[in-house]
């Protein structure tokens, strides 16, 4: 998974996952796609840009317009989020006028928004901007035709108002077409594109947030992240702990002393206070981040090799390359060590859960990289949201069910590991 | 006795060792900081007397000398034209946090209104205290009797269930199931409140009550977490014990098997367990920061988060020292305690 998500993702969408400009065409908060499979059926997001418009242009003495007429059916059973009236064109000191109409599929036809661009800075210039449907513009507009109704709409709400039945309070099922009109005054004015956005309520496979981020891009992105932690933590914390063990069995007396002082007193320090006290003075990359767990991860290592090296220091062949004049060094690095290798393996397998954990805190207490999405990052943004009380479920569910799976596998591996290296652990 | 005082000294001075350590870190760490803050913090309170004071000036220039003047002459007076790391400085902060004289918040207050980190803390300290120890407890009886329930029945169904069950529930983050949760129960069915933080005044008489159903949805969590890693820990122990000559001599006198599992079994793997409970007790402290800013629970957790989010750094400081007080102490505490039970301990 980390593969495709490394190869098919890519990577300009993971450098701007924290840029909300990138992520403006994608529909805000929407649950993923598959959810229409059960229940009310509710609006897809649909994005339409000049190539699918109808063009239609006419040329009236000074004035020209330009008409992109934009057909959607809408068969959903809920009203859209939001719409988004698109717009680029290319203009000088004239400024152009937009109007946007919309034909409903009962015949009635809106006046949705009419308004000159802005002026344009100095010169022939493309300009492009979004008209939201929040847009006051918008409501004033439709204000005059709320009468067609026979109850009472708010105008504020444009979205629900375009795709209201006339007689009764439901979504009008049926085809609607969006024209916008440019009106050019220039002959060198042009118009560049257009486009209508309806904010779907579901996207994707996994939905968005409430910064219209694709979930599914951050959550596959993640996994290469959270693997290189949990990895790099790991590995480094093991081996580290694993020299400082052996070393201190080995050596004995003062040495074994000292050492194990200095164990004793990490393995009493508070983890994650010091983590946070850390990622807020020091920095917050994700290297130093690695850095930072791999300081508390070697101390349980250190314990258990230590214990071993103290059996093994004993056995008749190391003592017999002791007598044979061997460095020290050399002993514990040709002879020690790789009696302990099977238990490094193991150890470094259960060790990954605790640094993905361990980062996935810190993320999720918002000291993490903010230049990457992380797992516990997207459960941070998602918890400032009130995403839970919000019952925006796609965005809590999946990031953290990555993390147990993640750790899970990992554990699963080092726990079998453990069970070949260390045969007595079988018995009980 | 005398290798047990030989070892009670030897721990209380890694004790202290531990929490000098912690201290000089964590003020090394954000010392520089801290000094820019408070400098600010100068610069800032001399131009807002200026203003106040309506002080008139010829030019910029001469008006720029008066600041200068000015928080030149602050600074001194606080000492602060030393850096943090000069020898002076830098034993009177210790000695100052030391002692729980904590220097006023920057920016949060407690509930009272006051200002002083101190009183932020402690009072945060005892709902912190209330939340953990509770589950704790909780968490150590069903782990007990579920444990040695599985124990007697060791390679069975229900031993299998619970070791899965054990490394399922020790791969998920707390919080995110406290985000489940709080969906679950206070989103799709309106059985808890979302935020753990209660809405009557602590005055009130009904605030203890109050106080109890707001925790009742991060005690389930935490518990249900945390019981099969517990269930497993104890069926370890008691599967030992239950291969021990003793036990079998006590089948062997027909004493019935319900008795020697419950009674005798658990009560000789005792001395292991309160360790692991006391243990898991400090260490839950600290996974105090992240449950706590799930469910708004007012704890100790809670005001670190938001200390954290506002930078307030005289509180982390303080808070970092106060959890390192409770962890280092109650992990002396066990340490204490296993020996005088366990005497082999005393000689490693």
């Amino acid at each position: 998974m980390t593969i495709y998500s490394v190869v098919a993702i890519p990577l300009e969408s993971y450098r701007q996952w924290n840029n909300p400009n990138f992520w403006i065409d994608l529909p805000k908060s929407a649950a993923p796609a598959w959810t229409n499979a059960f229940g009310a059926r509710a609006p897809e997001h649909i994005v339409m840009h000049s190539p699918s418009a109808q063009v239609a242009e006419s040329g009236d003495g000074g004035v020209r317009t330009v008409t992109h007429s934009y057909t959607v059916r809408f068969n959903y059973d809920q009203y859209p989020a939001d719409f988004m009236l698109l717009y680029s064109a290319r203009y000088g000191s004239t400024q152009p006028a937009l109007q946007v109409d919309v034909v409903r599929p009962d015949g009635k036809e809106f006046r949705v928004y009419f308004a000159s661009l802005p002026p344009s800075q100095g010169g022939q210039n493309v300009f492009s901007s979004r008209v939201f449907s929040t847009d006051r513009a918008i409501a004033e507009s439709l204000r005059g035709d709320t009468g067609a109704f026979s109850y009472p709409q708010d105008p504020a709400r444009p979205h629900v108002m375009i795709f209201s039945d006339a007689t009764q309070s439901k979504v009008l099922k049926g085809t609607y077409v969006f024209r916008e009109t440019f009106y050019l005054f220039d002959p060198a004015d042009s118009v560049e594109d257009s486009g209508v956005i309806l904010g779907g309520k579901v996207y994707g496979v996994m939905g968005t947030d409430e910064l219209r981020r694709d979930l599914a891009t951050g959550i596959l992105w993640a996994a290469p992240v959270a693997l290189f932690i949990g990895l790099t933590v790991s590995i480094v914390s093991i081996l580290i702990g694993l020299v400082y063990g052996v070393v201190a069995g080995y050596k004995g007396r003062r040495t074994d002393e000292g050492l194990m002082r200095i164990n004793d007193i990490f393995y009493s320090l508070p983890t994650l206070p010091l983590l946070v006290i850390l990622s807020v003075t020091v920095g917050r990359s994700i290297f130093l981040i690695t850095g930072f767990l791999v300081i508390f991860g070697w101390v349980g290592m250190a314990k258990i090799s230590r214990s071993l090296a103290l059996q093994i220091k004993n056995l008749q062949y190391v003592e017999a390359a002791k007598l044979m004049g061997q460095s020290d060094v050399r002993i514990i690095f040709r002879h020690i060590i790789p009696q302990l290798l099977p238990l490094t393996f193991a150890s470094i397998a259960i060790a990954v859960p605790s640094a993905i954990l361990g980062e996935a805190a810190l993320s999720f207490l918002g000291l993490g990289d903010p230049s990457i999405p992380t797992w516990g990052q997207i459960l941070h943004d998602a918890n400032s949201a009130g995403a839970a009380v919000r019952g925006l479920w796609w965005w809590i569910v999946p990031p953290g069910l990555m993390i147990a799976i993640t750790g899970l596998a990992f554990a699963l591996v080092g726990n079998a590991l453990d069970a070949i290296v260390n045969p007595r652990s079988k018995k009980v | 006795m005398g290798g047990f005082y030989r070892f009670v000294l030897v721990r209380s001075i890694n004790t202290l060792v531990v929490l000098f350590a912690t201290l000089v870190l964590t003020i090394a760490l954000l010392g520089p900081t801290m000094d820019r803050i408070l400098l600010d913090g100068i610069k800032f309170y001399v131009v807002e007397e200026i203003n106040l004071r309506e002080l008139k000036f010829d030019n910029a220039q001469e008006r720029q000398q008066f600041i200068d003047e000015r928080v030149e002459q602050q600074v001194k007076t606080i000492g602060l034209d030393e850096p943090w790391y000069s020898p002076k400085r830098f034993f009177n902060t210790v000695l100052r946090v030391m002692v729980l004289d904590l220097g006023k918040s920057n920016f949060l207050t407690s509930e009272s209104g006051s200002s002083n980190v101190r009183d932020i803390i402690l009072e945060k300290v005892p709902k912190t205290v209330l939340l953990f120890t509770t589950s704790t407890l909780v968490v150590t009886v069903i782990g007990l009797y579920l444990g040695a329930f599985v124990a007697n029945k060791a390679g069975s169904v229900w031993d299998r269930l619970n070791s899965a069950f054990a490394v399922f529930s020790g791969s998920f983050p707390t919080w995110w199931v406290g985000m489940l949760m709080i969906f679950a129960f206070a989103f799709a069915y309106h059985i808890f409140p979302a935020r753990a933080t209660p809405l009557t005044p602590p005055d009130d008489p009904a605030y203890a009550l109050d106080l109890l159903y707001h925790m009742l949805l991060p005690l389930i969590t935490i518990v249900l977490v945390g019981f099969g890693a517990w269930a497993y820990i104890v069926r370890y122990f008691v599967v030992g014990i239950l291969g021990e000559d003793y036990i079998a001599a006590k089948r062997a006198a027909g004493i019935p098997e319900r008795r020697i599992v419950y009674s005798h079994a658990l009560k000789n793997a005792a001395p292991p367990i309160v360790t692991v409970v006391a243990l898991s007790l400090a260490g839950s402290f600290g996974g105090a920061i992240t449950v706590e800013a799930v469910f708004d629970w007012p704890g100790m957790g809670q005001l670190y988060y938001h200390a954290i989010g506002m930078f307030d750094i005289p509180v982390i400081i303080g808070l970092t020292y106060v959890s390192t007080v409770i962890f280092v102490i109650t992990v002396f505490l066990t340490d204490i305690i296993y020996a005088y039970f366990d005497p082999r301990v005393k000689v490693a």
